[in-house]
């Protein structure tokens, strides 16, 4: 171990000597691009700015002022937060002397390294960093398409959707029906439909309790499914009916205009409907040639470099990232990892071996709180889970308010981690 | 220990079933390694804050009576500190082997803990005086040796691994892992507040997760990734941000 030490402080050391040549002799500083302002994008682009302490020129691109973080996002619809609690700006990232641009990037040129933008401008970069999150397959459910989205939203990006969403079911009739199309693999934040069917039962089991809620379920099993069951019967006993794809889950198509879900060759009416679509990379990795054909960008795990460009890293959701969940905990990790690597690369820092881990937590009710977590490590072929946990059924109400005092603790420190 | 040790043992054992609590002792006291009329003595460590026996009531601290097996922080009436209700919460239970590390250091178990007691050192010592506890406590009534995958007895710290020092920068990089959770500025919303900390408290306290003494499975797993000197360093580092 103290071997490992002097070596590391030894690399260190040469990386300070490198890093002085180019100052020396006055070069311009290396600019890197950030595409996406969220948990993978702002984080990369605080860290390069913080441990670069000036020597790289960051650019985020970022079309929205405020970024409504998808994680918190059920709980603003089972009525524990506000949106005001979830939105975030980029000021202080501004502050810390990142160049803040509110755009869209429209294409990337990798031999000249460019990236242009709606507006018509275009950057230069040494590296690019992409981390544009999901968008969704829309020809995935039958009959739902970008224009069903707001009969049948799917508030899987949170915001405007989000609010739409809670405002629908607040309208519901009584003992009206919710119903919610749930993604198939793979998805952003595997819990996440689960935690938002448990936040909506418990909205309604307050303002509405003789409704009744339908997932409908392309997926024979679940994230954390044990503790939701048991939650759900505990809590909201005989509310919420789980269809599993050979048991009706699996669906014919959605008729938004008649409010009608088809399975089985039967339509169900309903008065809400959610629905998620498949998922695949941000559009921008598509068209700039960084997804493969799942959709997803593949990555050099150790660095998060894309399979298809090293001057490119790939961050969050849109990556391919082996047993790493598409979580916000995950984005922010591997933000963490590629800004080390970018550094290293540019200006000759040392590059410490990579560190991965998750930990989500979801809430089923009124202080009762599940995590699930984990550690991974870079190997050639995948980011590759090393052990974990997850909460226990039967867990007594103290641990789990513990757990979810746990998560808001967490909350509060990875948003300050992200967004300064 | 020898023969002759758990002869005596089973002689202190015979002279306490005399005594009015003599069915629980005659099966219980056994499978620990300790003298419990010694520990009698040592009692006097205790005495001034805790209350133990026929009609105990908490004092400074806590009754101690029925401790094995108990939830950290869950006799009623008794206002425990907000770290040893998180330790409770989390599932910290009183056995052999947590009293030996909280006895040992009490800050190690439980940071915030409002026991002001130094501890006591020697492995002997604790022993005995936990083989005395065991008399006051009916349940469970067997107590098993140590599981195989139990945390090792002997909580210190090595003066060796505390005497690694941290290398900062390294610490720094490190710490990227930590500020997801808990926060640079020092502010706790939920999870506890981590900078500033002498560095020894830091180091004993992680140890604490990467032995499984204290019982949470995110800090467990991240702190049994952690070597002694990523350890060192995260302290260094965390010692000088406020
Ligand atoms: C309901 C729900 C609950 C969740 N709960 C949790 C949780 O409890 N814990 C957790 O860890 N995770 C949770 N998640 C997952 C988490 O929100 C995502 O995994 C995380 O946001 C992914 O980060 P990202 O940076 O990859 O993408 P995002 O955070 O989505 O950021 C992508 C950004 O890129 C921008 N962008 C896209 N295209 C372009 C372009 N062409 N040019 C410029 N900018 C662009 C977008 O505007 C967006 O701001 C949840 C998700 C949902 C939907
Ligand atoms: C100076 C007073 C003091 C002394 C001396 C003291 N304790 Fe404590 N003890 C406390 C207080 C106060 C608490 C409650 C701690 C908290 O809430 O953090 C406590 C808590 C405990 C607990 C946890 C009880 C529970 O219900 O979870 C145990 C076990 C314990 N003490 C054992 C001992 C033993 C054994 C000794 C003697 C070696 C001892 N204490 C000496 C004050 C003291
Ligand atoms: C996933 C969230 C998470 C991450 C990441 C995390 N911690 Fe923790 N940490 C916690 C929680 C929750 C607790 C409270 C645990 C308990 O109840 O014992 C804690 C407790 C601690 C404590 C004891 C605090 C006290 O008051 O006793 C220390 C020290 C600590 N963590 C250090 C670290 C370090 C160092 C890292 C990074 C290597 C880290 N933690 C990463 C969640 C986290």
């Amino acid at each position: 171990m103290r071997v490992t030490r002097r070596r590391l402080i030894g690399s260190a050391a040469a990386g300070a000597a490198a890093l002085a040549a180019p100052a020396a002799i006055g070069a311009a500083r290396p600019h890197v691009v950030v595409i996406g302002g969220g948990a993978g994008g702002a984080t990369a682009a605080r860290y390069l700015a913080r441990d670069g302490k000036g020597a790289i020129a960051v650019t985020l691109v970022e079309p929205t002022r405020t970024y409504h973080t998808c994680f918190f996002s059920n709980l603003y619809l089972g009525g524990f937060r506000t949106l005001e609690s979830i939105a975030h700006s980029y000021g202080r990232l501004a502050a810390m002397g990142i160049n803040v641009v509110h755009d869209w990037a429209v294409g990337i040129d990798r031999d000249t390294r460019t990236v242009a933008l709606a507006g018509g401008g275009s950057l230069g970069y040494d590296r690019l960093i992409v981390a544009p999150g999901i968008d969704f397959r829309w020809d995935s459910v039958p009959g739902h398409g970008i224009a069903a989205q707001n009969a049948m939203p799917h508030a899987w990006k949170a915001g405007s959707q989000t609010e739409l969403l809670k405002a629908q079911i607040a309208s519901m009739p009584e003992g009206g029906v919710f119903a919610m199309v749930a993604p198939p693999n793979p998805y952003r934040c595997p819990p996440g439909p689960y935690e938002r069917v448990s936040m909506v039962a418990h909205q309604l089991s307050r303002t509405n309790p003789t409704a009744k809620i339908m997932i409908f379920d392309p997926k024979p099993k679940f994230s954390k499914q044990a503790l939701f069951e048991e939650g759900w019967a505990a809590h909201y006993p005989g509310m919420i009916e789980w269809l599993e794809p050979d048991f009706g889950g699996r669906i014919d198509e959605v008729r938004p205009d008649a409010m009608e879900i088809v399975s089985d060759g039967e339509a169900v009416k309903v008065d809400v409907a959610n629905v998620i679509p498949a998922q695949k990379a941000g559009r921008i990795a598509e068209i700039a040639g960084l997804a493969d054909a799942s959709g997803f960008c593949p990555i050099v795990p150790a660095t998060m470099q894309s399979r298809m460009d090293p001057a490119v890293h790939v961050l969050g959701d849109a990556t391919i990232a082996g047993d790493m969940p598409k979580s916000g905990f995950s984005a922010n990790s591997q933000a963490k990892v590629a800004a080390m690597a970018v550094r290293a690369a540019l200006t000759g820092s040392t590059a410490f071996p990579p560190r991965f881990s998750n930990t989500c937590w979801s809430l089923i009710a009124t202080g009762d709180g599940v995590k699930v977590g984990a550690r991974y490590e870079a190997t050639e072929e995948k980011i590759a889970k090393t052990e974990g946990f997850i909460s226990q059924t039967g867990e007594d109400a103290e641990l789990r308010r513990q757990t979810y005092e746990e998560s808001l603790g967490w909350y509060a420190g990875i948003t300050a981690d992200i967004f300064g | 220990m020898g023969a002759l040790r758990l002869l005596l043992t089973a002689l202190a054992l015979a002279l306490a079933a005399a005594g009015a609590r003599a069915e629980l002792a005659a099966d219980a006291v056994h499978d620990l390694p300790g003298d419990p009329e010694r520990g009698a003595g040592l009692w006097r460590l205790c005495q001034s804050c805790h209350a133990l026996g026929e009609g105990a009531r908490n004092r400074v601290g806590p009754h101690l009576n029925e401790l094995f097996g108990r939830r950290a922080a869950t006799v009623a009436g008794y206002r425990y500190s907000k770290d040893m209700r998180r330790a409770g919460a989390d599932g910290l239970t009183w056995t052999a082997d947590t009293l030996h590390v909280y006895l040992e250091n009490p800050r190690s178990l439980v940071t915030g803990t409002r026991m002001a007691f130094r501890g006591i050192p020697e492995e002997a010592d604790r022993a005995d005086l936990i083989a005395y506890l065991r008399r006051f406590s009916a349940s469970p009534r067997d107590i098993p040796e140590a599981a195989p995958t139990a945390p090792p007895r002997d909580p210190d710290v090595a003066p060796a691994i505390l005497a690694i020092e941290g290398d900062p920068a390294y610490g720094e990089y490190l710490a990227g892992e930590c500020v997801t959770c808990h926060q640079a500025s020092g502010t706790d919303e939920g999870i506890p507040s981590i900078t500033g900390w002498p560095e020894r408290d830091f180091v004993t306290a992680l140890h604490a997760y990467k032995n499984r003494h204290r019982p949470h499975p995110v800090m467990q797993l991240i702190a049994g990734n952690l070597s002694e000197e990523e350890i060192a360093a995260l302290a260094a580092f965390f010692r000088g941000v406020d």
